[in-house]
């Protein structure tokens, strides 16, 4: 497997000294693998943060600026940050009113977070888990549903409605708001290499794919021949709004994992646009785009959000991170 | 205060030892770093140990605790950590409450019980030998007998829980890890436990 990188151990923290060359806005802890805003912590604002592992990028440092996260801690590829990272990212973000972490739904990240808001004397924190993926079915006897494409959804719309300065406990409602009236599944066409591993992940044979993929390569629900993109929307779609209630229009966000390319993610967005259409869902906005990736994985995911009013209106608010920006 | 040192040690030694094993049973049914991740935080711990000196075993189990979850990542760090902490709190009541402080840790960090294929199959049993006054060797068969029948269970916690009935037939990485916890006390602790 070939990779651009200089060893496999400097990954995390190489990449993350690139993304402070080449966006000078944001401020970055190498020790602590912490990127933060420039500007913050901005006084009175709630602050925003996110971390997991790497490897899922722009997922979580670059989504860190105005309008969206205050602080994003990164673990080792595809682990969770310890602790001490999540406090350092917490007291980057703190502006004095209090400090949402946004979490997803994964046993070592949930623990870890956990352990960190624990140990956060003098900030107030509030916590979200994101649980979007419906390729988990039986929940109850597993770690639960993943977090996955529902995450970036949730970092811009709470990073919106911390702005206008509402106070932590309206944030994390807004937030847990996104994580309810949103759900996900994705696909895998190919494996993933861990830089570390240096070999594939998971055997995915040619005319095979994984269907309801996680974004570690978790195991989906199962192994399906190799269909074409309308056969493969069909399958994404249908258990996700089999557990909505779009009554107000759905956000449809077409997300690529890592090495398909744009042409078929927008190619598969228009398949799943006309099979909302059919269904008589209006679509009221869309995101397309590899937003949350399992490194080099080929293959994507569908999530969809159940829109109301107030959650359209945090939506459009301007932001401006490395990895989405509007209005700003 | 030695034999806690004693302990801590020679479960690092056990456990670095063992981490090839350790991965290649975490490659089965997770993602294959349960190995690599205990050594980097049990060498740091053993660092930890020989440059500083401590008032008392509470003290150094707390360090101990510290270092794990600030090292070890993923899942296992808060677990072990939080296994230490709690044993901190309750090591002035002797080792048996102690380990039993540590293992119920575990249960409240992970939300987790017996038989759902995780450390706890190993610790639980071990803890109800120790406070039933048993021998070592008879606390340590309690370990590997619950480590050994997580092979059959399937996986509820963790990564492996999302292979569902696939997670059968598989010995557990953290209940292999956690019977090297109650090997290394049976070999360091013997008479004043």
């Amino acid at each position: 497997m070939k990779k651009l990188i200089n060893a496999p151990a400097d990954v995390v923290v190489e990449a993350l000294a690139g993304l402070a060359a080449a966006h000078p806005r944001l401020a970055i802890d190498l020790e602590h693998r912490v990127v933060h805003r420039g500007d913050g912590p901005v006084p009175g604002k709630v602050g925003l943060v996110s971390g997991g592992g790497s490897g899922h990028e722009p997922l979580h440092g670059g989504f860190v600026g105005p309008g969206m996260l205050d602080a994003a801690c990164a673990g080792e590829v595809f682990t969770s940050p310890v602790p001490d990272q999540i406090l350092a990212a917490t007291k980057y973000a703190d502006g004095g009113a209090g400090v949402l972490h946004i979490v997803k739904n994964y046993t070592g990240d949930v623990m870890n977070f956990e352990m960190a808001a624990e140990l956060a004397e003098g900030v107030e924190i509030a916590t979200v888990v994101t649980n979007d993926d419906v390729a988990v079915e039986d929940s109850l006897y597993t770690a639960g549903r993943r977090g996955v494409g529902v995450t970036v959804l949730l970092e811009k719309i709470a990073g919106a409605a911390a702005e206008e300065g509402r106070s932590l406990a309206e944030v994390a409602a807004v937030a847990q708001r996104v994580n309810d009236r949103g759900r996900s599944m994705g696909l895998a066409l190919t494996s993933c290499t861990v830089p570390a591993a240096g070999k594939p992940t998971f055997d995915l044979p040619e005319d095979q794919m994984e269907l309801g993929v996680g974004i570690h390569g978790e195991p989906g629900r199962r192994r399906v021949p190799l269909a074409s993109a309308r056969e493969a929307a069909a399958m994404l779609v249908e258990p996700v709004l089999a557990e909505l209630n779009p009554d107000q229009g759905v956000l449809a966000f077409v997300n690529g994992l890592g090495a398909t390319p744009l042409i078929e993610q927008y190619l598969l967005y228009g398949e799943v646009a006309a099979l909302l259409d059919k269904q008589g869902v209006p679509v009221v906005r869309s995101l397309v785009g590899p937003y949350i990736t399992s490194l080099d994985m080929a293959g994507a995911s569908v999530t969809l959000l159940a829109l109301d009013e107030e959650l359209l209106r945090l939506w459009d608010a301007p932001v401006n991170t490395p990895g989405l920006r509007w209005g700003a | 205060m030695g034999s806690i040192d004693a302990w801590v040690r020679e479960f690092a030694r056990l456990a670095i030892a063992d981490a090839p094993r350790l991965t290649e049973l975490d490659s089965a049914i997770g993602d294959a770093d349960h190995g690599a991740n205990l050594s980097r935080g049990l060498t740091a711990v053993v660092a930890t140990l020989d440059s500083s000196t401590f008032d008392d075993a509470a003290a150094l189990l707390k360090k101990v605790g510290m270092v794990l979850v600030s090292t070890v990542g993923g899942a296992s760090g808060p677990l072990y950590g939080t296994f230490f902490l709690r044993a901190a709190g309750a090591i002035g009541d002797g080792f048996p409450a102690a380990f039993r402080a540590g293992v119920d840790g575990v249960a409240s960090r992970g939300k987790s019980t017996t038989g759902e294929k995780t450390m706890l199959d190993a610790l639980v049993p071990a803890a109800e030998a120790l406070e039933a006054g048993k021998d070592w060797p008879a606390v340590v068969e309690a370990a590997e007998a619950g480590r050994d029948a997580t092979i059959p269970l399937v996986a509820r916690k963790g990564r492996a829980s999302y292979l569902g009935e696939r997670s059968v037939g598989h010995l557990d990485p953290g209940a292999a890890s956690a019977t090297l916890l109650v090997a290394a006390a049976a070999a360091t602790l013997g008479a004043d436990a």
